[in-house]
């Protein structure tokens, strides 16, 4: 079987007006729903309690906090998580002693509605380890980005360089404001998720520019647009098949992986997403308008001997 | 094809296979619930023992798979089922009172020949196997207090020793300032200064007759590692007489401490036995004033501070402090001629301290206060406040029957007692207090759930991947799945090999490399597609495949693996799990598309004279 029985000739680049407005209309409403609605930071990045518990049979939410509420605590917000029988209450940080007192009394008001609840899991993060966490992921996010851009500026010519980097950039910006508009918590593990959409994502573009290069020397007498579009589409059928693949069995995570692993695999599946639509449109694009052309390859990159392997 | 391959690249890939398979294969008969006891006593456990424990079980009716005594001499139960594993638990503890810490953790199914191997299965993270993770803050800046005090403390007396009379010895920052009465004992004084710490820098001050002395950097950070590896020492001792299976607790950063402890299931009390901070102070009775006075009065003697002991009744103690819980190395219960005793073990400042004291108090009674500091939340003015609140005790009150320094025995207690003291002494020995900065604590059905969805969905997801990969490349989609298969094993092989933790993240990057790792197979495939297209022969096409495709595979897994590294550097946690599935998984999947997919493709298309057309 075959998606693409002989190589498709979509003119990508033809329209690539389009596809800017398109990527700049998300960049843009990203930024505006992360600056009006903001994320939903998990504990992680905010500090703060929160309690997973198990009850025999669906409770009522509101009966909840009003127990939670008449309990002391307020500020807690109750939310079924998964299923109807489990239920997260997430309260603000508190200090180390006070975690344990506040645990104990979830506990009690949880069970006040409903003897039989089982607490499955309590997590306390402290402000400050809370603020420590975001800076680590930060860190994690900018090093990788850093050393990304240092090993593509390595390998290729500066305006596939700057194509490259621009489309990696794009892909978390559009993860982060898919997060603000659903409201999915925005955790650590989503961070790692967006670090592995980076890579990832480069993977197509890497390969896209791989054949760009290629083709540039051989194509001499064709336009930079006419070259550009057909290493696209020469790669597109691999490159769809990837993205595909990979995001057959990551899907599997989100359905099948457990409300613990959401956040997770729904970053992973929206990066791998984007990750495809910015290096088919947004990096062979930019390279195109920042005047890529034979001459920049001239004289023929020397390719080593790289297949020493069986 | 003939040229590129050989012989002893199938030999050497199916050695590695092997290998891997072998190191994987603990992880396929699972792990099932076990108690794991060890005496108190830390004598070890012998055969005997195994049968006098399958009687105990038998006796309750309690079903259990095995039981068993490992290399360290501890005995295993393993059970089926928590039910059985909490029971027998229960019994133990009533029928062997105190005797046995006893953990509740899994132990492996498989057989014993591989066992006998030293083959592991991977050990699971705290997400998955359910258990606390606590991540302590020391407070080294206390530490470093501490030693200024001692400084300020030691600077009196060495001067003192020197005959070299002082206005104040103050500290202010790192500083420690001294003021002699008289300028010309400045030589004098540095030099007896010099004596007692030659690592310290002191210099003659601004003024005639200051002395200054300064903590160097190094000395401060030399403090703060010490005051971080003493607690360390005492959550270990702590931990450990809680009877943990397989406890991880390591330096976390410049003054964290992460604690992890698998298996435990009632967090608010071993968060509060471990969350203690404690010290010591051993300090004498003052038996000049009367403490009943000083209590009636609420007026304490000059130099003297009221305590109470923990009958209750009231003690006058002399302000001075004669050795500090930080200068204590050692301290257990040790009953000589047949009279229970706490044997205690001081530093040797500490030493010389107690040696001087007792010297000059023959016969007076000297005691032992315990300092216990817990954070309280109170409303006050209707807003939450945290506190320090500080329990300070007298634990033991003994008079001083003999000169002594720096090994002493404390006598004149019940065997209950002395025990009690010697865990106090020992919990006490911490330099620095600690505060809980992050606690996470998983239940262990939620473990178990989230070990059974990761699975779950790394089987679902993989089915159906090899049902495309079958349809789209047929015969080359077999060889591609077989390769995922190997890739999984190479995985499993390798977190076993390394110990390291498999986490639910990680569960969730083996899913996610299996979908990268077609990625390879793909570039290779739609490469030898493109080779056939263009009429060239179908062993050319391969070959040209293998070859053109290489320098994508290797430009596009470069780059996760250098997000992966960052993620291994800067993660935490499950987190760090996700990254080393992630970085391993990137390697395996190009050896096992680059090498594995070519041999099996040798294997099927190597071996006939002609090839008229591929499967793909």
């Amino acid at each position: 079987m075959e998606f693409f029985k002989r190589t498709p000739r979509i003119r990508f680049l033809g329209r690539r007006r389009y596809w800017y407005t398109v990527s700049v209309l998300m960049i843009v409403g990203s930024f505006l729903m992360v600056f009006t609605h903001g994320l939903n930071f998990g504990i992680d990045f905010t500090g703060g309690v929160v309690v997973e518990a198990h009850f025999p049979q669906a409770p009522d939410l509101e009966q909840l906090r009003d127990s939670l509420s008449n309990g002391g605590l307020a500020d807690a917000e109750v939310q079924s998580f998964g299923t109807a029988q489990d239920v997260l209450v997430r309260l603000p940080p508190v200090e180390e002693a006070a975690a344990r007192l506040v645990n104990e009394q979830v506990r009690a008001a949880l069970a006040a509605v409903d003897a039989g609840v089982a607490i499955r899991r309590t997590e306390s993060v402290g402000p400050r380890a809370g603020r420590e966490l975001a800076e680590k992921g930060a860190t994690a996010l900018l090093m990788s980005l850093l050393f990304i851009a240092i090993y593509v500026i390595v390998r290729f010519q500066w305006k596939f360089s700057v194509g490259a980097i621009v489309a990696v950039l794009h892909d978390p910006i559009v993860v982060v404001g898919v997060f603000a508009v659903t409201g999915i918590t925005f955790d650590l593990s989503v961070m790692a998720a967006i670090l592995a959409v980076i890579g990832y994502s480069l993977n197509d573009t890497v390969v896209v520019f791989d054949r760009v290069r290629e083709r540039l020397v051989q194509m001499r007498k064709a336009t930079p647009t006419e070259v550009m579009d057909t290493a696209i589409n020469e790669t597109l059928s691999r490159t769809l098949l990837t993205s595909g693949s990979t995001a057959l069995v990551v899907a599997a995570l989100v359905l099948f992986g457990g409300e613990a692993l959401r956040p997770f695999s729904l970053a992973l599946l929206i990066g791998i997403v984007v990750g495809t639509y910015s290096s088919i449109y947004v990096a062979g694009a930019l390279a195109l308008d920042l005047g890529l052309s034979q001459r920049d390859l001239m004289p023929p990159e020397k390719r080593g001997e790289v297949d020493t392997l069986p | 094809m003939k040229p590129s391959h050989s012989w002893w690249k199938d030999a050497a890939l199916s050695a590695v296979l092997l290998v891997a398979g072998l190191l994987a294969l603990p992880n396929l008969y699972g792990e099932s619930e076990a108690l794991q006891l060890s005496r108190r006593d830390r004598a070890l456990f012998d055969a005997a023992s195994v049968t006098e424990f399958e009687g105990v079980l038998n006796g309750a009716k309690i079903p259990f798979d095995e039981s068993f005594v490992d290399d360290n001499g501890r005995l295993w139960i393993r059970f089926s089922g928590v039910s059985n594993q909490l029971a027998a638990r229960d019994l133990i503890q009533s029928r062997y009172e105190g005797q046995f810490a006893i953990a509740t953790t899994f132990a492996s199914r498989a057989p014993e020949w591989i066992s006998r191997l030293g083959l592991e299965p991977m050990s699971l993270g705290l997400d998955l196997r359910g258990g606390i993770y606590i991540v302590y803050e020391v407070d080294v800046e206390g530490a470093v207090q501490q030693l200024l005090q001692r400084l300020e403390r030691d600077f009196r007396k060495a001067l003192r020793d020197a005959k070299v009379q002082y206005e104040d010895v103050t500290v202010t920052g790192t500083v420690t300032q001294v003021r002699l009465r008289d300028p010309a004992q400045a030589e004098a004084a540095l030099r007896a200064l010099r004596d007692y710490d030659s690592t310290l820098s002191i210099e003659q001050g601004a003024e005639a007759g200051l002395l200054v002395a300064q903590l160097t950097p190094g000395q401060i950070k030399q403090r703060q590692d010490f005051s971080i590896q003493q607690n360390i020492t005492a959550l270990n001792n702590r931990v450990n007489a809680l009877g943990v299976a397989e406890p991880v607790i390591q330096r976390q950063g410049i003054n964290r401490i992460a604690v992890q402890l698998p298996g435990i299931q009632d967090a608010s009390e071993v968060v509060r036995l471990l969350g203690k901070v404690a010290t010591l102070e051993f300090r004498l009775v003052d038996t000049v004033n009367s403490p009943l006075e000083a209590q009636r009065s609420g007026r304490t003697p000059l130099g003297s501070k009221l305590y109470k002991e923990r009958s209750g009744s009231p003690v006058l103690l002399q302000r001075e402090v004669i050795a500090t819980g930080e200068q204590l190395i050692d301290a257990s219960f040790a009953p000589s001629q047949g009279e229970p005793a706490v044997s205690v073990k001081l530093d040797s400042r500490g030493g010389d301290e107690m040696l001087r004291t007792t010297r000059e108090n023959l016969g007076r009674p000297m005691a032992v206060v315990f300092i216990e500091k817990e954070r309280e939340q109170v409303e006050r003015d209707g807003q939450k406040v945290v506190i320090d609140r500080s329990k300070e005790e007298v634990i033991s009150v003994a008079t001083i029957r003999g000169v002594f320094s720096n090994n002493f025995q404390i006598t004149g207690l019940s065997a209950a007692e002395g025990t009690e003291l010697a865990k106090m002494l020992r919990a006490g020995a911490l330099a620095a207090p600690i505060y809980i900065v992050e606690q996470r604590l998983i239940g262990p059905s939620l473990g178990r759930d989230n070990i059974e969805r990761g699975f779950k969905a790394l089987l679902i997801g993989m089915g159906a991947l090899f049902a495309f990969m079958l349809i789209y490349y047929r015969v080359f989609g077999i060889v591609a799945s077989a390769v995922l298969i190997a890739n999984v094993i190479l995985i499993t092989a390798l977190l076993s090999l390394f110990k390291a933790a498999l986490t639910l993240p990680g569960i969730a990057g083996i899913v996610l490399t299996v979908g990268m790792a077609v990625d390879a197979n793909i570039l290779i495939y739609e490469r030898i597609r493109e080779e056939l297209r263009n009429g060239n022969s179908p062993l050319a096409s391969i070959n040209a495949g293998f070859e053109r495709a290489f320098s994508a595979i290797v430009d596009s897994n470069v780059t996760t693996l250098i997000a992966g590294i960052m993620l291994f550097a800067f993660g935490t946690g499950p987190i760090k799990g996700f990254a080393v599935v992630l970085n391993l998984g990137i390697l395996t999947s190009m050896f096992t598309a680059l090498v594995g997919s070519r041999a099996m493709l040798h294997l099927i298309y190597g071996r006939r004279r002609r090839v008229e057309r591929l499967s793909i």
